[in-house]
């Protein structure tokens, strides 16, 4: 082995790599704030919505799941490019995880309506409830307890597949590295510490996740 | 535009085929690592539910590495690690290395969670039924573990094949860099990108259905 490995120029470049790391988390969180919204609306569009938008709903799901992530990050990147419209790298970035993100939760939040017998709507309803109180507390608390531990996992995966940014030009953690690699060719190195800062946002928020997990389902 | 005609042409019938032969690429290998990484993954989630601490500590923490970090990442990582170290690796090789201990990783607690569901009662009832633990291991948790985890497995499986998307980068011929090569020759990112996802669908889709048949056959 006469390999020498060099350190020092990549630590020198910690800050703005940890920098990247919060853009990285920004378009993360972005993303699945969008992801939740639009997925909640497919999951219900796709249990009693007016056929049309109910097919619409199904495909979008299906394409969602069923194609790679960087795929559909091309597709917003070149793909649109067709049609004349031509995105940023960020948006790009977050129209593709919104996309992702929205069909997965989507197949999440649909398996969590379904759990909740629907004899619940109809006691809560016999009791005098009105059907927004009926959803606000009795179907929503408890399908946020069954989708909870799957949207974490979507979030950890958000912040995964945000890493695909560098194939189309957006300068965050990956991208940056990239861009700090290919200036310096010290690639292991540079790619070694960036799989130690993912690993520690990753872990953060497990952690977080955890913390919140164990103040919302207390009872 | 007739200066241009040199340089790029327009799509032909016989880029389906270029395409075809690239999504055959990339089923290649997801089944390649699927299988490597499945067996791996058997031994681990079995080492890991067996042993408490120690396999925990050392295989267990690996795992968690592997599933927590981006697999671009690991695979540009792996793609530079290897030279150092002298092991001359192509593309298909690196890539195969890293998807294949990147499925295991997550077919480790697919197993896991098998063992889990049968659940001690059961085992304690075969053994002391008389048999050895291998029989138990075969005859009963086996067949009981796979059917509780036989569709995380499919997840798993169809997730590699999605995520074999990423080996383009290291430069392998696979469906989504062949699509990207021709978007680059045809400029016509939309038809293309559209032909590679049908691609994608027809090797996903049929899986997914055909895991769910099977479900419904074992249920009832």
């Amino acid at each position: 082995m006469d390999y020498n490995f060099h350190w020092r120029p990549v630590l020198r470049k910690l800050p703005e790599l940890l920098e990247a790391g919060l853009l990285t988390l920004e378009v993360a969180v972005l993303s699945m704030l969008l992801g939740i919204a639009i997925g909640l609306g497919l999951a219900l569009l796709r249990m009693q919505g007016p056929t049309p938008l109910r097919q619409i709903a199904t495909t979008w799901v299906e394409i969602a799941r069923n194609t790679p992530a960087l795929f559909q990050l091309f597709f917003f990147g070149f793909g649109l490019g067709a049609f004349g419209l031509h995105l940023s790298p960020y948006l790009i970035v977050l129209a593709g995880l919104t996309f992702n993100n929205a069909g997965y939760l989507a197949e999440n939040f649909r398996g969590g309506f379904l759990a909740v017998p629907e004899t619940q709507v109809r006691a809560a309803r016999s009791l005098g409830m009105t059907a927004i109180q009926t959803y606000v507390r009795i179907i929503i608390p408890q399908v946020l307890k069954i989708v909870y531990h799957p949207m974490t996992n979507q979030m950890v995966w958000a912040v995964l597949m945000s890493s695909l940014g560098m194939l189309v030009g957006f300068r965050e953690l990956s991208g940056e590295t990239q861009f700090f690699a290919s200036k310096t060719y010290r690639i292991f190195e540079y790619f070694a510490v960036t799989a130690v800062i993912y690993y520690v946002i990753v872990k953060i928020i497990l952690l977080a996740s955890n913390l919140l997990a164990r103040r919302l389902f207390r009872y | 535009m007739s200066n241009s005609a040199s340089f790029f042409s327009d799509f032909q019938i016989s880029d389906l085929l270029f395409l075809g032969e690239a999504a055959g690429r990339t089923l290649g290998i997801s089944t390649v690592s699927i299988t490597i990484g499945t067996a791996l993954g058997c031994v681990f989630g079995w080492a890991l539910q067996e042993s408490k601490w120690f396999a925990q500590a050392t295989i267990g923490t690996i795992l968690d590495i592997f599933r927590s970090v981006p697999l671009i990442i690991q695979l540009i990582l792996f793609y530079n690690f290897f030279p150092i170290i002298g092991w001359k690796m192509g593309p298909f090789a690196a890539g195969a290395f890293v998807l294949s201990i990147y499925t295991a990783a997550l077919v480790a607690n697919v197993v896991r969670g098998g063992i889990d569901a049968v659940g001690t009662p059961m085992r304690r009832a075969a053994r002391s039924l008389g048999m050895s633990y291998w029989q138990d291991l075969r005859y009963v948790v086996w067949p009981i573990g796979l059917r509780a985890v036989f569709p995380s497995w499919v997840g798993v499986a169809l997730s590699v094949i999605k995520d074999s998307a990423l080996v383009s980068v290291l430069g392998y011929l696979e469906l989504l860099r062949a699509s990207q090569i021709l978007i680059t020759r045809t400029q016509e990112p939309f038809i293309i990108l559209a032909c590679a996802g049908a691609f994608y669908f027809a090797l996903s889709y049929p899986l997914s259905k055909y895991s769910k048949k099977l479900e419904e056959g074992w249920a009832s």
